[in-house]
């Protein structure tokens, strides 16, 4: 039967897949939107362009436990702290958020040090992003 | 301490998405707040958006939505999706039509899993509405599930209800079948720029017509049985005098929209007018009052009856030693075999 994904709290996983900046590639993230639903959790998905600030206040009326970005386009360094303050700003201090897409190693020390929780390159599992997920939220 | 539900008052937004969540998930605290914000609740109007997937629900509610903001009025909108019936999930993607509300603080948009519930709902739904009626928005869009042809309880939940239709999605016979478009206040024909649209509207039109001369006559039930049992007939049962008009819409563009908000404002004040607004209300929370009670009794019960106890009955009934009714008659005389 239906394995139920909550978190301690006893609620559903809740997060939100987001797509900032200007590239128009969203197979990835719709890819992974579609392993998060198949783990039981749910997920917010917003689509194409949008602004750091579009994001901080979809993950703000959501009350999302998790933000997924998909970034393409190479301007990770500039859209994750955007969105790491703005959420700060809007008192969400305890949202784990996770980038997939194309980031050179050696961004990704400094998007930990940002305070994001995990990034995927090209070939990540999906398996691996669940269990990140899971773990991150407990 | 201040609570929840007083934070939420004073216009937090984050307190009122957090709180939105407790409400979603029926905890203790979630249920405490809702007791203390029922008295701040009955001002918003409620517009419920139904129709099949693909018709453009979640377009037509993100123009309306800027049409309301353009007259200055709060918008809070509860959008629902389906849950996977097997792992329980969900891809909630109707804020993707929504992209032209972000920024504007008078919105508030919320997504919702169906989680289960088949009526085209969630079973927190009413339960999410009362907590922006309650925090101010004057406007609440609750917009269904792509809803078939019997999810009819948004028209329980909404003040008005739209149903939306779209060209080529069925004939004349699919017009007059009984279910969703029964509940509509307004019809909505959204794709008006596509082929097909004069035979859509022709056979929307022709099934309003047939309506029109024979009105609802019901039985010699008196009022106070007719009320809960059927909300939309007891409305029907006062006056004639509301013709749910046709809007063709292009939601894409905007075409159509005013005349929309329109028709929407003009139900509010019909219902206001009619008296129909206060028996609408009354329905609805008869029908929440029978809920509330449904799921203390249930809880009632499942507190006494052990897990396994519960499960030998069931065995008893899948040996068709026990038809179901026959189980139920025997907890109920507190007799557990």
């Amino acid at each position: 039967m239906a394995k139920e994904q909550t978190t301690l709290t006893g609620r559903k996983i809740r997060v939100l897949v987001a797509k900032p900046g200007l590239d128009g590639h969203d197979r990835g993230a719709k890819v992974v939107a579609r392993a998060l639903r198949d783990a039981g959790m749910e997920v917010i998905y917003t689509g194409l362009r949008q602004t750091p600030e579009m994001i901080a206040e979809a993950a703000l009326q959501e009350d999302v436990d998790v933000v997924g970005l998909s970034i393409l386009s190479g301007a990770h360094m500039a859209l994750a702290p955007r969105i790491m303050d703005l959420l700060k700003a809007n008192g969400q201090t305890n949202v784990k958020v996770f980038i997939g897409g194309i980031v050179p190693d050696e961004d990704v020390p400094r998007l930990m040090e940002m305070g994001i929780t995990g990034v995927y390159g090209p070939g990540a599992s999906t398996e691996d992003i669940i269990k990140d997920i899971q773990n991150a939220v407990k | 301490m201040i609570s929840l539900a007083e934070v939420v008052l004073r216009g937090d937004r984050l307190a009122l998405a957090r709180l939105l969540t407790q409400v979603e998930n029926d905890t203790a605290e979630g249920r405490a707040a809702l007791d203390a914000l029922f008295p701040h609740t009955g001002k918003a109007h409620l517009v419920g958006i139904t129709g099949a997937p693909g018709t453009g629900k979640s377009s037509l509610v993100n123009q309306l939505a800027l049409c309301f903001r353009r007259e200055g009025r709060s918008v809070a909108i509860v959008a629902v999706d389906p849950s996977s019936p097997f792992t329980g999930g969900a891809v909630l993607g109707d804020r993707v039509r929504m992209k032209d509300l972000s920024g504007d603080h008078g919105v508030f948009i919320r997504s919702m899993a169906s989680r289960g519930s088949i009526g085209g709902l969630a079973q927190a739904t009413a339960n999410v509405v009362q907590v922006f009626d309650a925090a101010g928005y004057e406007i609440i869009m609750i917009e269904t599930v792509g809803a078939g042809q019997s999810e009819v309880d948004i028209a329980k939940l909404a003040h008005t209800t739209l149903v939306v239709e779209a060209p080529g999605l069925g004939d004349d016979i699919q017009a007059i079948k009984a279910g969703i478009l029964e509940i509509a206040d307004i019809i909505v024909v959204n794709k008006a720029d596509r082929p097909g649209i004069e035979n859509t509207e022709k056979a929307l039109k022709s099934m309003l017509d047939l309506a029109h001369p024979a009105p609802r006559v019901f039985g010699h039930h008196g009022m106070s049985h007719a009320l809960p049992q059927n909300p939309l007939h007891a409305v029907g049962e006062q006056d004639a005098g509301w013709i749910p008009p046709l809007q063709r819409t292009v939601a894409t563009d905007g075409k159509g929209i005013d005349e929309l908000a329109q028709h929407i404002a003009r139900h509010g004040e019909y219902l206001r007018l009619s008296g129909d607004w206060a028996l609408r209300e009354r329905a609805r929370l008869e029908s929440e009052l029978e809920a509330a009670l449904r799921s203390a009794l249930m809880n009632q019960f499942r507190a006494r009856v052990s897990e396994e106890q519960f499960s030998q009955v069931l065995d008893q009934v899948l040996a068709r030693r026990l038809s179901p009714s026959e189980a139920v008659k025997v907890w109920m005389n507190g007799r557990l075999k």
